[in-house]
């Protein structure tokens, strides 16, 4: 089970889902699809399943049947992993591939960051964007992005240059205070 | 920068805010420039995310590896007593004390306020003295 403040924690979770085109006399068995698909929910990760199955193998939804949809659950969320993700997303003027990296203890987390990263960077929608794939880098030389390599450090050692002084709860909040926060590290 | 508190492996911190707040952890991992993994199995916290701006850096450091495993932290953080250095330091004392004012009974604030009325009427006593009649 994930620990912590569910205020902080990622809501999407990993789904492999498989489907297939109903079975008729031509066709008795017909062949399984199988994706992985990150949604919040079952529901979100079938749906998405279709919408991926209908572009890439011709079945629609009316014409086909969701064999199973279970949960990949991270196996180890007690050491923080580095991830790489492809993705391909609409553009305003186009269609572009990406390749970004994400540092977190789960593929999900990361891939929720993913998420957020891209509307907060590139204005894409989640929508918009397909992630054609994900890598767990074991291997700091993998790393491919400096600003991921450089916490890839089992060595790491930096100071928090600016603290923002903040009331412990919401509650204890004040418009005006007596004096001015002390923003430098001890 | 020639006193700054490192955030290293090993960084015991002090939760100021959410859910864990006034507890202490030690930092096992830096997951980016934004976030740490800690641990505080001594003290409840469980082995989570905790993003800087929710810990405060205490002076100590532990000997702890990265990514040890928290029953190992665990006894690190017991052996080097942590919870007794941090009661004694000046932060933790300053802590307990903002506790305990919180926790006035009305008898006990009167009681404050009395004492600090024969402080300061004692203070302006001896000042009185030391000034000099115009």
């Amino acid at each position: 089970m994930v620990k912590g403040d569910p205020t902080l924690l990622m809501k999407l979770r990993q789904y492999q889902v498989a489907g297939r085109k109903f079975p008729s006399d031509t066709d008795p068995n017909p062949v399984i699809y199988r994706m992985r698909i990150f949604a919040t929910d079952e529901i979100r990760a079938k749906s998405r399943f279709w919408y991926f199955t209908k572009r890439l193998n011709k079945i629609k939804t009316a014409h086909g049947e969701i064999v199973s949809v279970e949960e990949i659950v991270e196996k180890n969320t007690d050491h923080v992993k580095t991830y790489g993700i492809s993705i391909r997303y609409e553009t305003r003027n186009g269609i572009t591939n990406m390749y970004r990296e994400y540092r977190d203890t789960s593929l999900c987390g990361a891939v929720g960051r993913m998420y957020q990263d891209m509307a907060g960077r590139h204005r894409a929608r989640a929508e918009t964007i397909h992630i054609i794939s994900t890598t767990a880098l074991n291997v700091s030389s993998k790393v491919k992005r400096s600003n991921t390599a450089q916490f890839y450090n089992s060595k790491i050692r930096f100071p928090l240059l600016h603290e923002t002084v903040r009331a412990p709860c919401k509650s204890l909040r004040s418009v005006f205070v007596s004096g001015r926060p002390l923003t430098r590290s001890h | 920068m020639a006193h700054a508190r490192f955030v290293e492996i090993g960084r015991v911190a002090y939760v100021n805010f959410g859910p864990e707040k006034g507890k202490l952890c030690v930092i096992i991992d830096v997951v980016d420039n934004k976030r740490a993994l800690v641990d505080g199995p001594s003290t409840g916290v469980a082995r989570q995310q905790m993003p800087f701006s929710r810990i405060s850096l205490t002076e100590f450091v532990l000997p702890v590896k990265r990514n040890q495993m928290s029953s190992n932290v665990a006894k690190i953080f017991d052996s080097h007593e942590v919870v007794k250095k941090w009661n004694s330091s000046t932060a933790g004392k300053h802590i307990e004390h903002s506790l305990r004012r919180a926790n006035l009974t009305d008898f006990e604030r009167f009681k404050l306020m009395i004492a600090q009325k024969k402080k300061s009427s004692a203070l302006k006593k001896e000042l009185k003295k030391l000034t000099v009649k115009h």
